[in-house]
């Protein structure tokens, strides 16, 4: 039960997908504007990481070596499908805002770099939980940057007013980088700035020294 | 296990099945899935569209539910050439993209007319009309165009002279989030209304101009302040309120509304003097 756990909780921080393997941002920068449509996301890609996971897993004996990627973005294009059809039919408001975002789950690195890199490898169950695990790692970054963005772009929160906006009379002026995708840049930036001072054995060893010339070495 | 070595799973025929069955299994999911949940999905759409109209219209109360609102609501189909009302099809299920694609039911938009940058429109259009009591309060017209990134669809309300904007509202587009999608947003949406279309022509003056309209420029009636950062988005709904506005839109049924007026104001009631009728046909022309 202790390795289950190990696959749940280890991509949370010490191997985020975002944060350390660097994967999923671009649709990090597009759906943090504000907080609701990035908890809808992070619904849709860890429903679609867990059952592609376990789907990918169930079939990983049959599966011809030479068609393998194309077997995973089948199995995975179907579930993001499903998934978009669902928010279609009973979140009809954020899928809207939301938009072409959840179809592009099919090509977001996470989904096929664990189909790939575990599920390939390992049994239905612990395939699944990789994948909820990955998915819960994404949605912890997605929500931290989502409330940031949303806090300080729009004074909201959730769509409920938190900071009393000048133009509503209040004292808070909001910053309109904020809903900008650059801000999303930054914050990632920092985020993982923060990662790694608190998870030093996250930081890479330098590839090579910078070697200081000394005076007597020049002619 | 022996079995196991044998079996190859890269040989073509396992490929084949892997395949094959993959393919089927996955489509009959999605399909499946498709159907069962479309009826859901169009009243989403539907209603969505209905809340933009009443929305525009001021009409939207919350805690009451949309259809019973929008059965006040008058959908009319209009003949777009002669500005007239036709039955040639039915406003609730009419599909205005679909239909200007259409060979019978679309025509072609002559390059030099098309502002909106759309290319075809439909022959019809449905309007949605707003009664207070047996008067005609409001008309709202379904309106769409090119904006920088996508299709901006709309509606777009007149006052019954046939000229005034009661208000403008988009429900479906994909404008820079921030920056474009303003058009959509309080602020800058709440200028639309008051403002006058025609200015005594029938070529629609209506325009989103650079910067903010100066209070006392001429035309200022005519103006709507633009948005920084999201130009080529305000040129779009400058376009496409112009196009569907004008002579190859809505001009021909806006234009009846206006002639309307100008008649009714020149026969107040059919038991007043000669007299009174020659005064106000004086005060028409002096405007």
């Amino acid at each position: 039960m202790s390795e289950a756990r190990t696959v749940l909780i280890d991509p949370l921080v010490d191997n985020n997908p975002v944060t350390l393997q660097m994967l999923g941002i671009c649709s990090a920068l597009a759906v943090t504007t504000s907080l609701l449509p990035a908890l809808l996301m992070c619904v849709a890609l860890t429903s679609v990481a867990a059952l592609a996971g376990a789907a990918i897993s169930a079939l990983r004996h049959r599966i011809p070596n030479n068609i393998r990627i194309i077997v995973h973005m089948t199995i995975i294009a179907s579930l993001v499908i499903l998934v978009d059809q669902l928010l279609k039919a009973y979140a009809f408001e954020t899928s809207k805002q939301l938009s072409v975002f959840v179809g592009l789950i099919i090509t977001n690195c996470i989904v096929l770099g664990r189909a790939e890199a575990f599920a390939m490898k390992n049994g239905v169950v612990m395939s699944f939980i990789d994948g909820l695990g990955n998915g819960l790692g994404y949605s912890l970054i997605l929500i931290s940057v989502a409330t940031l963005r949303e806090l300080f772009g729009a004074g909201t929160l959730l769509g409920y007013p938190v900071l009393e906006l000048v133009s509503n009379g209040g004292w808070y002026e909001a910053n309109g980088l904020m809903l900008l995708p650059p801000s999303a840049f930054f914050i990632i930036g920092l985020l993982i700035w923060g990662i790694r001072t608190w998870r030093t054995q996250q930081v890479e060893k330098p590839e090579y020294q910078i070697h200081e010339v000394h005076r007597t070495e020049v002619f | 296990m022996p079995d196991k070595k044998e079996f190859n799973r890269d040989s073509i025929s396992n490929t084949l099945i892997v395949a094959i069955g993959l393919s089927l299994v996955c489509s009959i999911i999605v399909s499946s899935a498709a159907i069962i949940l479309k009826p859901v999905q169009e009243k989403n759409e539907e209603e969505f569209r209905q809340q933009i109209i009443l929305d525009v219209a001021g009409l939207m109360q919350p805690d009451v539910d949309i259809n019973v609102l929008f059965e006040s609501i008058d959908s009319r189909m209009v003949n777009l050439e002669t500005g007239e009302y036709t039955d040639a099809a039915d406003p609730d299920s009419f599909d205005a993209l679909v239909a200007a694609g259409d060979p019978t039911l679309g025509v072609a938009i002559p390059s030099e007319l098309d502002i909106a940058g759309i290319g075809r429109r439909a022959k019809y259009a449905p309007v949605y009309i707003v009664r207070d009591g047996a008067e005609v309060d409001q008309i709202i017209l379904p309106v769409y165009g090119k904006g920088l990134w996508s299709t901006m669809l709309g509606y777009l309300s007149v006052a019954p002279d046939g000229n005034t904007i009661r208000g403008l509202r988009f429900y479906a587009h994909a404008e820079t989030p921030g920056l474009g999608d303003q058009i959509d947003k309080e602020p800058w949406r709440a200028q639309w209304a008051g403002k006058l279309v025609y200015d005594g022509g029938d070529e629609p003056q209506i325009r989103v101009v650079k910067g903010v309209v100066p209070a006392d420029a001429a035309g200022a009636r005519h103006m709507v302040d633009g948005l920084s950062g999201a130009t080529l988005t305000a040129n779009g709904v400058t376009g496409l309120v112009q196009y569907w506005t004008g002579p190859h839109g809505f001009g021909p049924y806006l234009k009846t509304f206006r002639d309307d007026r100008a008649t009714r104001a020149v026969r107040p009631s059919t038991l007043q003097l000669a007299e009174v009728t020659t005064t106000n046909q004086l005060g028409h022309h002096d405007e």
